[in-house]
């Protein structure tokens, strides 16, 4: 969260920047060994937020979310990692903006649905999914540390 | 004397003459030949010595050249980090003696510095985080500024950090004054950090380059902070009020230290606002 809040919201793509504990935490709970991913989850919402002003059911939507749906297809394509990985950081940062862009709105932040998926969501997407790959590598590296096999 | 020794005396005698006879300039070109050979032969010795000892020695000096080599290189390596070092803290410098400025030619509030050391973790807002909060009187409401112009104000605060709201952020308005123009509008943030103007008057003439200040109104911030200058105008006859974009005073992307002004204690009239009742 240090990291996202202090490196990467200031690589900026348009409007848009990536979403690092989203990847991360997606790709967490995508490993078949792990099985701490939801306490990860709630540990992510907990510090986002007490460092962003998004209102808290937005941020726990959206990253308990991501965690449900890597957990939901982690049992289904487990035969094409890659793919569930992609999958989970598409639909799951689609959702986390468009639960953003509603709560926003409905709380009286005036937006443009244009310029927010153009300028903010497609970017952040974008963003998202070239870290996706790297960042799915590094996790599962942790998870074979963190959970060796027992022989 | 006997026959060997006369020869001996001859031969020296005949090697004498010709030396004296040489160096006297005697012999002339014969002379110069000579010793140009001669000389010609030293050179062509010389370099093949040279260049074998170079040959004999250089393995033992390639060692001590890459030993000094790699010393050098630790040194350049240091200095350069060091040059860095130096750099920020000129840059840092700067921008303080900015701000130093700036507080000495506003006397009539007290500031704070406070470094950003962070962003808002969604895109979809325009926060910042400083290191000072409630332990250095930092409140909610605060307006944060820098030399340039007005930043934002303090939304939250913890102990040793705050959470900035930057007028860029979309659910961010101030009430501004158009000094030329002399008159009031509101300036609203969006969610790409432009700011722009509306609720302007049709009335006001309203041109490029205008300076926008804050106006006090509403009690969110002291007036006559500097926000930036009208960059155009937009002006249709049947709309209620005229739009204009703005370029802000402060550039947003590379904001590193900015004050926090603390004797300023934002007013709330939410409840003096009227409050809409249905009509029976």
């Amino acid at each position: 969260m240090i990291l996202q809040s202090s490196v990467v919201s200031q690589v900026k793509l348009l409007s848009g920047y990536a979403d690092l504990p989203f990847v991360l935490i997606a790709a967490w709970a995508l490993q078949d060994r792990v099985d701490s991913s939801w306490h990860w989850g709630a540990l992510t919402c907990l510090f986002s937020g007490f460092i962003s002003s998004m209102p808290a059911p937005v941020v726990i939507a959206g990253y308990l979310g991501a965690v449900l749906l890597a957990r939901a297809l982690q049992r289904r394509v487990w035969q094409a990692p890659l793919l569930a990985m992609f999958s989970v950081v598409f639909f799951g940062t689609l959702f986390f903006h468009i639960s953003s862009f509603v709560v926003l709105s409905f709380l009286g932040t005036p937006f443009t649905f244009g310029d927010v998926m153009g300028l903010v969501t497609l970017p952040s997407l974008l963003l998202n999914m070239l870290l996706a790959i790297p960042i799915y590598a590094f996790m599962r590296d942790v998870s074979y540390w963190v959970y060796p096999v027992e022989e | 004397m006997n026959s060997r020794s006369l020869q001996t005396t001859i031969i020296f005698l005949v090697v004498g003459g010709i030396l004296v006879l040489a160096f006297s300039g005697a012999l002339g070109s014969a002379s110069r030949g000579f010793t140009s050979v001669l000389v010609d032969i030293q050179t062509w010795i010389s370099s093949r010595f040279l260049g074998f000892q170079d040959f004999v020695t250089a393995p033992r000096d390639i060692v001590t050249l890459r030993t000094r080599n790699a010393e050098l290189e630790a040194q350049v390596s240091q200095l350069q980090a060091q040059l860095i070092e130096l750099q920020q803290r000129v840059n840092e410098t700067e921008i303080l003696a900015a701000l130093v400025d700036f507080s000495r030619s506003n006397p009539e509030s007290t500031y704070k510095a406070a470094s950003v050391i962070g962003r808002d973790p969604s895109p979809f807002l325009h926060y910042i985080i400083i290191n000072r909060g409630s332990n250095d009187d930092i409140r909610r409401g605060m307006p944060v500024v820098t030399n340039q112009g007005l930043v934002g104000r303090v939304d939250a605060v913890i102990a040793d950090a705050a959470r900035v709201q930057l007028i860029t952020d979309p659910a961010s308005s101030v009430n501004i004054y158009l000094q030329n123009a002399d008159t009031n509008a509101v300036l609203y943030g969006s969610v790409t950090g432009d700011v722009s103007l509306d609720l302007i008057s049709q009335n006001a003439t309203v041109e490029s380059g205008d300076l926008i200040l804050t106006s006090g109104l509403g009690g969110g911030y002291p007036a006559d902070l500097i926000i930036g200058q009208v960059v155009t105008v937009r002006s249709l006859e049947f709309e209620l009020f005229q739009q204009a974009t703005v370029q802000p005073a402060v550039d947003f992307s590379r904001l590193e230290i900015v004050l926090v002004i603390t004797n300023f204690r934002p007013v709330d009239i939410a409840p003096l606002e009227p409050v809409l009742t249905p009509s029976p």
